[in-house]
C-alpha cells in the first residue's frame, strides 16, 4: 500500500510545485486553479492511502516474497452479467440527445436512468440476476 | 556548435525555411537551421543505434541471451546528454525569441491590423488611410516601381487578398486585432505567425530588409472561406511608401462588396481588375 | 449471479451454465475481455471510417484547383477526422481496448475491480461515438470548427445548428467514459494484483496505463467542463467565451490546453507501453533500464527529455538481443524509427520562434501525424499483432502481417515527408483549396499517394483477420515466448482469468517460469562483467512450479464489487 500511498502523494508534490511555478509566471487564475485540482485529486487518496498503510500488515501484493498459497481463496464479489449498465447507458444517450433535439427526449432518458438506477440497487442486495 | 553557427554567419542550407526578410526573422532562420543540424545528428545517431541493433542482433541460434538489464554509468549518460541538449536549444530559443519580440519604444509606422471573416482591414492610423479587403480580392493592387502588384509579384497568385503596405527599412508596428472569430496572421517569408484574438491586443515590429510582394495567408481556422483569406505584403522604398499613401484621393468609403461565391473564387486565383479600390482616407 | 472470483488450485474451471444468444451477451457482459474487445472493435471501425475520411481530403488537395468538394463538407471532414482519431481511436483505442484485455491479466486479476462500471463506460463510449457522428445527418451538416473546438468560431453565432451540438455532446459522453475506466483501472491495480507482484514488477505497459489513467483523472474533467461551458455558451445565453458579453475567448484555450498537453501523453504512454512489451518479448531479453521507466512516464509531462531516455530503453532492450522479426516487431521498429523523427520534429516545435515560423501549416500537420501514426498506428496494430493470439487462440498469418507493415511503411514516410516541406514553404493546414504557381502541388499528389499506401495496407490486415478466422491455427498458451502475466494463462482466458500462477519473483513471472536458468542479472552488473550466463545464480530465487498447493482460503477481502461492497453470494 505504501508504493501506491508515495505514488499519489508524488503526482501531488509535482503539480504543487508546477502550480506555484506557474503561479509566479503568469499570474493566471484558472490554470492555476485546474493545478490546485489536481494537487488535491493526488493528495487526498494519497494520505488516506499512506494513513492506513501505517496501520495495516502489507498485503501478499506488497511484498516481494509472498508465495501464491498467501493470496488464494476468496478475492472478492464480481457480479455477473449484467443489463443495467446498458440501459444506464442508454439513459444518458437519450438525456445528451434530449439537450440537442428536443426536450421530449427526456421522458425515455429519465424512465432508463430510473430503472436502471433501481436495477442496479436490486441487483446489489440480491446478488445479482439475469 | 550552435554557438559556432551562430557566430559564423549565415552560411548554412536553409532546410526548405525561409531565411526571412524582416531583421526579425533572420535570427529565427538561423535558429532553424541550428535545431535542424542539431536534429540530424541527434536522429542519425539514434537511427543507426536502432537500426544497427535491429540487424546485429538478429536471431541466429536459439541460444539465450544474457539478461543485463542495468548499467548505471550508462543510464546517467544517456539521461545528462539529452537534458544539456534540450537546455542549450532553450538557452538559444530565448535569447532569439526575445529579439524576436522585441518592440522599439518609436516605431516609424503604425498599422493597426483588424482581421474578419474572410478579409482584412489594415488602418494606417499615422495617415488616415486605411485598406479593406475581402478574401482573395485586392482592392489596391500596388506593385513595385510604380507597377501593378501581378506585374511586379514572382507569380500572380503572391498577389491575393489585401496588400498591406510598408516600407522598406523601418520599423514598423503592427497592432492586430480581430472582429468575429480567432485568425491567424502569417507571412511564411517573414517566419512569423501570430493569432488574431478576439478581445485582445498584439503587438509586434517588422523591419523589412528587401522591397518585394510576399504573399500571406491566415493560418487559423476561422470558418467556411479560411483558405482562402488571403493577404500580402508589399515592402516599398521609402519615397515609394509615401507616393503611395499621399498618393490617392480621400475616397468615399465603399462596401466591400458581395463575397463571391466559392465556385467563382475557387476556379482561377487570378485576383480580378482593380476595380474596387477601397483606399481611402478616414474621414471622419 | 454475482461470481466469487477465486483463486483456485489447478485444474478447476469456472462453471458456466446456460448459453444465451450472442447480442444478449454482448449487452449484458461485465467481463473485462469482451468490453475490451467491444472497444477495440468499435475504434477500429471508427479508425477506418476516420480514415476514408482522411482520403477524401487528400483527393480533394491532390491538385491546387481541388477534387469539387465545397468548403463546408471539407470543413466537416478534418473536424471529424480529427476528433474521431484522437477522441474516439487513438484514446480508447489503447486506453479503454487493450489496456482492459491486457491489465487484469498482467496484473493476475481475475476482473476489474468495477466490472458494472466498465460495462457502462463502454456504453457512454458507443453513444458518445454515436452522438457525435449523429451530426453528419443533420441539415446544417457535422460540426465544422477543427477538432479543438476554439471559441468563438465554436459559438451559436459562427456555429449555428445540431452539428455542433452534438459534438459537444459526444464529448461530454466519451470524457465521462474515460474518467470511469481511469477510476476503474486504477483501483484494479492498486487492489487486484497477485500475491508477490508488487507495484515495482509490474511490467512497463501495466504501469503506463496506471500514469495514463491519473493523467486522465486530472485531464479529462476540465474538457467535459469547457463542453459544458461552451453549451451553455450557445443555448443558456451565459458570456464564458464571447467578448461582447464581458466573456474571455482566450479562457476556451487555457481550459482546452489544461486537458490538451496531458493528452498528448494520454495518447503517447498507452502505445510505449505496447512497444515496451513487444521489444523485450522478440529480443529475449527484460527490459533495459527497468526501474527508470515508471519514473520517466510520470516526469513525461515536463519535456521530451524522458522521451529521448525510452529511445535508450529501447535500443538497450535490443542491444546484444537474439531479435526475430515477427510481425509485431517489425511494427515497433516502425515505431521506433517514426516516433524519432516525430519526436525530434517535437522538440524544434517547442521553441517558439520555429513555432512562429511553422505554427498551423503543415509542418506542424505532419509532425503530430508521424507522432500519432508511430503510436497508435505502428504501436497500436503492432499490439493487436502481439496479443491476437492470445485473445482468440490463434495466430495471425506472419506474411500478410509483413505485407500490411512495409506498405504501410512506405506510405507513412511517403505521406508525411513532402507535408514537413509543405509546411516550411507556408502552406497552412485546414485549407480545402490552395493557388497553384507556388510548386505546392507534386508534394500534395506525393501525399496522396502515401496516404492511399497507408489506407492499402490495411486490407492485408483485413485478408490477414479473414483467413485466421476461416483457417485458424492454434496459438497454444505462449506463442512468443512471452514475459508478463497474461502469457501464464490460456488463450482466450478462462472465465476470471487464472486457474493457476506462477510464483513472482520480478517483472516478467512467465519467463521466470519457463527459463529458470536465466534470471535478470543481479543489478549493477552488467554484460561486461558477466562470463558467461551458466551458472549464474537466480537473484530472488525461482522456487519451484505452479501454485499448486491449495491453501486455506483466505479472505482477501480488498476488492470492492461493484460499489455494491457486498461479498454476497
Amino acid at each position: 500500500m505504501r508504493t501506491e500511498a508515495r505514488l499519489l502523494i508524488g503526482v501531488a508534490i509535482f503539480f504543487a510545485i508546477t502550480g506555484v511555478g506557474y503561479w509566479f509566471w503568469s499570474s493566471e487564475q484558472s490554470g492555476t486553479a485546474m493545478l490546485v485540482g489536481a494537487v488535491l485529486l493526488g493528495i487526498v487518496p494519497g494520505s488516506y492511502y499512506l494513513w492506513w498503510s501505517h496501520r495495516m500488515k502489507p498485503r501478499p501484493e506488497d511484498r516481494a516474497d509472498a508465495t501464491v498459497p498467501e493470496g488464494a481463496g476468496v478475492i472478492g464479489a464480481f457480479p455477473g452479467s449484467s443489463i443495467w449498465p446498458f440501459v444506464m447507458g442508454m439513459g444518458l444517450f437519450a438525456l445528451v440527445l434530449a439537450a440537442v433535439f428536443g426536450l421530449w427526449l427526456l421522458a425515455p432518458a429519465f424512465a432508463a436512468i430510473f430503472a436502471a438506477a433501481i436495477g442496479y440497487t436490486r441487483e446489489s442486495r440480491r446478488g445479482g440476476t439475469v | 556548435m550552435l554557438l559556432g553557427i551562430l557566430l559564423g554567419g549565415c552560411k548554412l542550407p536553409t532546410f526548405y525555411g525561409y531565411r526571412g526578410v524582416t531583421s526579425q526573422s533572420h535570427d529565427e532562420s538561423l535558429l532553424y537551421e541550428g535545431t535542424v543540424i542539431a536534429a540530424i545528428v541527434v536522429g542519425v545517431i539514434t537511427g543507426s543505434l536502432i537500426i544497427w541493433s535491429a540487424l546485429r542482433y538478429r536471431r541466429k541460434s536459439d541460444t539465450i541471451p544474457r539478461q543485463f538489464q542495468y548499467h548505471i554509468p550508462l543510464e546517467i549518460f544517456y539521461t545528462v546528454v539529452p537534458i544539456v541538449i534540450v537546455l542549450a536549444l532553450f538557452g538559444f530559443t530565448v535569447y532569439t525569441e526575445n529579439k524576436i519580440d522585441n518592440v522599439v519604444p518609436n516605431p516609424a509606422l503604425n498599422i493597426r491590423v483588424t482581421a474578419f471573416q474572410w478579409g482584412w482591414r489594415y488602418d494606417y492610423t499615422n495617415y488616415h488611410v486605411f485598406v479593406e479587403g475581402v478574401r482573395t480580392e485586392d482592392p489596391d493592387p500596388v506593385g513595385l516601381d510604380g507597377k501593378t502588384c501581378v506585374q511586379s509579384a514572382p507569380t500572380p497568385n503572391d498577389c491575393l487578398g489585401p496588400g498591406l503596405v510598408m516600407p522598406v527599412g523601418e520599423t514598423v508596428r503592427i497592432t492586430l486585432l480581430s472582429n468575429d472569430v480567432v485568425h491567424g496572421f502569417y507571412v511564411p517569408q517573414f517566419n512569423f505567425s501570430r493569432y488574431a484574438l478576439p478581445g485582445v491586443v498584439n503587438r509586434f515590429d517588422f523591419n523589412v530588409q528587401k522591397p518585394g510582394i510576399y504573399r500571406a495567408q491566415c493560418t487559423q481556422l476561422c470558418g467556411l472561406y479560411h483558405a482562402e483569406m488571403f493577404f500580402h505584403v508589399v515592402a516599398l522604398p521609402r519615397a515609394q511608401f509615401l507616393a503611395w499613401v499621399h498618393g490617392s484621393q480621400p475616397q468615399p468609403i465603399t462596401d466591400a462588396g458581395p463575397i463571391p461565391t466559392a465556385a467563382q473564387s475557387a476556379k482561377a486565383f487570378v485576383p480580378a481588375a482593380p476595380a474596387a479600390t477601397t483606399k481611402s482616407s478616414a474621414a471622419s | 449471479m454475482t461470481v466469487l472470483a477465486e483463486r483456485l488450485p489447478a485444474g478447476a474451471h469456472a462453471e458456466h451454465h446456460d448459453e444465451p444468444t450472442l447480442i444478449v451477451k454482448w449487452l449484458t457482459t461485465t467481463d473485462h475481455k469482451v468490453i475490451g474487445l467491444s472497444y477495440t472493435i468499435t475504434s477500429v471501425i471508427l479508425f477506418f471510417l476516420s480514415g476514408i475520411m482522411a482520403l477524401a481530403m487528400r483527393v480533394q488537395l491532390s491538385s491546387p484547383g481541388g477534387a469539387g468538394m465545397s468548403p463546408q463538407t471539407y470543413n466537416e471532414l478534418f473536424t471529424m477526422h480529427g476528433a474521431i482519431m484522437l477522441y474516439l481511436f487513438a484514446g480508447p483505442f489503447a486506453f479503454g481496448g487493450l489496456a482492459n484485455y491486457i491489465v487484469p491479466l498482467q496484473v493476475g486479476a481475475p476482473d476489474m475491480a468495477f466490472p458494472r462500471l466498465n460495462a457502462f463506460s463502454y456504453w457512454l463510449y458507443l453513444s458518445g461515438s454515436i452522438t457525435m457522428l449523429l451530426g453528419f445527418f443533420t441539415s446544417t451538416g457535422a460540426a465544422a470548427f477543427g477538432w479543438v473546438a476554439y471559441a468563438p468560431l465554436s459559438s451559436s453565432v459562427y456555429s449555428p445548428g445540431p452539428g455542433a451540438d452534438l459534438f459537444i455532446m459526444g464529448l461530454f459522453l466519451t470524457g465521462f467514459s474515460a474518467v470511469f475506466t481511469a477510476v476503474n483501472l486504477i483501483t484494479t491495480i492498486f487492489y487486484l494484483r497477485a500475491p508477490g507482484l508488487t507495484m515495482f514488477r509490474m511490467p512497463i505497459f501495466t504501469w503506463n496505463m496506471l500514469v495514463t489513467a491519473l493523467l486522465i483523472l486530472i485531464a479529462f474533467p476540465v474538457l467535459t467542463a469547457a463542453m459544458l461551458l461552451l453549451f451553455a455558451d450557445r443555448h443558456f445565453g451565459t458570456h464564458f467565451f464571447t467578448v461582447s458579453g464581458g466573456g474571455v475567448p482566450v479562457l476556451y484555450q487555457n481550459l482546452f490546453w489544461f486537458f490538451g498537453h496531458p493528452e498528448v501523453y494520454i495518447l503517447a504512454l498507452p502505445y510505449f507501453g505496447i512497444i515496451t512489451e513487444i521489444l523485450p518479448v522478440f529480443s529475449r531479453k527484460p527490459v533495459f533500464g527497468y526501474k527508470g521507466l515508471p519514473f520517466f512516464s510520470l516526469l513525461s509531462l515536463l519535456i521530451a527529455v524522458p522521451t529521448g531516455i525510452k529511445f535508450f530503453n529501447w535500443i538497450g532492450t535490443m542491444w546484444r538481443g537474439q531479435i526475430s522479426y515477427k510481425t509485431p516487431m517489425l511494427f515497433a521498429i516502425g515505431f521506433l524509427l517514426g516516433f524519432l523523427m516525430g519526436g525530434l520534429t517535437g522538440v524544434m516545435l517547442a521553441s517558439p520562434p520555429i513555432d512562429f515560423a511553422t505554427h498551423d501549416t503543415y509542418f506542424v500537420v505532419a509532425h503530430f501525424h508521424q507522432v500519432l501514426l508511430a503510436t497508435a498506428v505502428f504501436a497500436g496494430f503492432g499490439g493487436i499483432y502481439f496479443w491476437y493470439p492470445k485473445m482468440f487462440g490463434r495466430m495471425l498469418r506472419d506474411g500478410l502481417g509483413k505485407a500490411h507493415f512495409w506498405t504501410l511503411f512506405v506510405g507513412f514516410w511517403l505521406t508525411y515527408l513532402p507535408q514537413y516541406v509543405l509546411g516550411l514553404k507556408g502552406m497552412p493546414r485546414r485549407v480545402f483549396i490552395y493557388p497553384s504557381g507556388l510548386g505546392w502541388g507534386a508534394l500534395n499528389m506525393a501525399s496522396t499517394v502515401g496516404a492511399f499506401l497507408i489506407g492499402a495496407s490495411f486490407l492485408f490486415m483485413l485478408v490477414n483477420l479473414f483467413v485466421s478466422w476461416r483457417n485458424p491455427i492454434p496459438a497454444g498458451d505462449n506463442p512468443w515466448d512471452g514475459h508478463a502475466l497474461e502469457w501464464f494463462t490460456s488463450s482466450p482466458p478462462p472465465h476470471h482469468n487464472f486457474v493457476k500462477l506462477p510464483p513472482i519473483r520480478s517483472e516478467r513471472p512467465t519467463w521466470d517460469f519457463n527459463h529458470p536458468d536465466a534470471p535478470v542479472l543481479p543489478h549493477g552488473r552488467h554484460a561486461k562483467e558477466q562470463p558467461a550466463l551458466v551458472g549464474v545464480g537466480s537473484p530472488a530465487g525461482t522456487s519451484g512450479g505452479p501454485a499448486q498447493t491449495p491453501s486455506a482460503p483466505a479472505d482477501g477481502g480488498t476488492a470492492p464489487g461493484d460499489g455494491s461492497g457486498e461479498t454476497g453470494h
